[in-house]
């Protein structure tokens, strides 16, 4: 998941919405887990993705692992 | 002022050196092309600019990317105790505009774009007016672009978004410049000083630069000296030269060194016992995990109080957040305002484990690298200045709320 920190206005529905990999630091702002997202929660992070009202996160493909 | 290489020639007071002069002293500059990249990757230099990154590597990233690149020769210089940039444009400015036309002509740019900090009077004139003695097809090529005088006008999406947009402010990543950047368009963006190293390995060779070094490390390297010394000033030394020949080559420390900032606000504090036999190479600092940064070294004496200087250190960074990302905004206000409390020896609950904490939370989380800096700079000074900052807590501000 990436996100654009330049967007991000602190709205807080990610970390609602995908409570498995993003919760909020002091401030508000979604601290977001580092490494792939497993396939059986892409649907929750699609929606956290989906559901940002500033459009500051995105969904990127990574390398399967051999 | 030592003049070794890129400060070697007339003495200071004669000012800005002419093209005429340049170039009866350096010989007409060569052409750049692929081989010169090759030729800088030998000599190992390392970007001047603060992250020290290879130079070579950075140019064959913009060379090998289709369509017409452009050059950024950055002097933003926004680092409040750095005057390397400054003073190398001032004096020296064919050498630097000579460092420009070669990169430009080894990554197959046709735009130049000399950015200098717009408060940096001398270097702005001294550029403006080297670039209408070169010839018309030269001087074509390039112009000077006044940098707003902010800390983050200088980091390289900035200095791209300047140029596009009006707006000095980080950009996020990717796509980095040399992928898109002026335009669009694959853009170098690399410090003054760098190119004004390069224009000089074109003429005399990667080896010849290897041997300027001492200690293993290679070339020169220019200096900004500053805090309790008794000549603070710019130096160029021999990279792999130790803090304390640079401290005498400033004449020396006043009173007793307590620690030495190194690398400027995005640097950090170290212990002066730990620095006096510290080598400055700006390559193997990299290879270590420490940073020469943009080459400021000051120093703090025993009588000043180490907690002020960090707290006005820190306000300053937060005040340059571009305020766009959220961590780095409210994250360095935050920080930044509980070291003042602790400076002032009035911490709230707390205040100290907050420090240690909140500077992990901020750590990566913005655009482009000023949290990560400010914060670096904190842990070194909450390292360094531990007790001081234990006893500045007292009971209340290292209570754990």
């Amino acid at each position: 998941m990436w996100i654009d920190r330049t967007k991000c206005d602190a709205h807080r529905l990610c970390a609602e919405l995908f409570p498995e990999s993003i919760r909020l630091d002091d401030w508000g702002y979604p601290i977001i887990a580092s490494g792939p997202i497993p396939a059986s929660l892409l649907p929750h992070a699609q929606r956290a993705v989906d559901s940002c009202p500033v459009l500051a996160l995105a969904l990127r493909r990574v390398a399967r692992r051999a | 002022m030592t003049h070794l290489a890129l400060l070697a020639g007339p003495a200071p007071a004669a000012g800005a050196e002419s093209f005429a002069d340049h170039t009866r002293r350096l010989g007409a500059r060569p052409w750049g092309n692929r081989g010169l990249i090759d030729t800088i990757e030998r000599a190992g230099l390392v970007g001047r600019g603060g992250a020290s990154f290879p130079v070579g590597v950075k140019w064959r990233s913009v060379a090998e990317r289709r369509g017409g690149a452009v050059v950024i020769a950055n002097g933003a210089e926004g680092e409040p105790l750095s005057r390397k940039d400054q003073t190398l444009m001032a004096l020296r400015p064919h050498l630097v505009i000579d460092g420009a036309m070669l990169a430009a002509e080894a990554v197959g740019a046709k735009r130049i774009l000399l950015y200098v900090g717009e408060a940096h009077g001398s270097a702005v004139m001294a550029l403006s007016r080297a670039l209408a003695q070169r010839p018309a097809a030269e001087a074509g090529r390039a112009r000077v672009l006044p940098a707003p005088p902010s800390y983050v006008a200088g980091e390289e999406t900035a200095a791209v978004n300047f140029v596009n947009s009006g707006v000095a402010a980080p950009t996020a990543i990717p796509p980095r410049p040399f992928e898109q950047g002026v335009d669009g368009h694959p853009t170098l963006v690399q410090n003054v000083e760098s190119l004004a190293h390069a224009a000089l390995i074109a003429r005399r060779g990667d080896a010849w630069f290897r041997s300027l070094g001492v200690n293993g490390a290679a070339g020169t390297v220019l200096l900004t000296v500053s805090g309790a010394v008794a000549r603070p000033g710019v130096v160029e030394v021999a990279s792999g030269s130790t803090v304390d020949e640079v401290l005498a080559l400033a004449g020396g420390v006043r009173g007793t060194a307590r620690a030495v900032l190194l690398g400027g606000y995005f640097g950090g504090w170290i212990t002066a016992r730990q620095a006096g036999t510290m080598a400055l190479d700006p390559k193997g600092l990299r290879a270590a995990g420490g940073s020469l940064g943009c080459g400021v070294v000051s120093v703090l004496d025993e009588a000043a109080d180490p907690l002020d200087v960090s707290a006005r250190i820190m306000q300053h960074l937060a005040n340059e957040s571009a305020a766009q990302c959220g961590p780095c905004f409210f994250g360095l206000r935050s920080l930044s305002a509980a070291t003042t409390r602790l400076a002032g020896r009035q911490p709230d609950l707390g205040d100290l484990p907050k420090l240690h904490r909140w500077a992990a939370m901020v750590k990566g989380r913005g655009a482009c690298r000023h949290p990560d800096g400010a914060v670096a700079f904190l842990q070194s000074a909450l390292s360094v200045f531990e007790p001081e900052f234990a006893a500045a807590a007292g009971a209340r501000g290292a209570m754990v709320p």
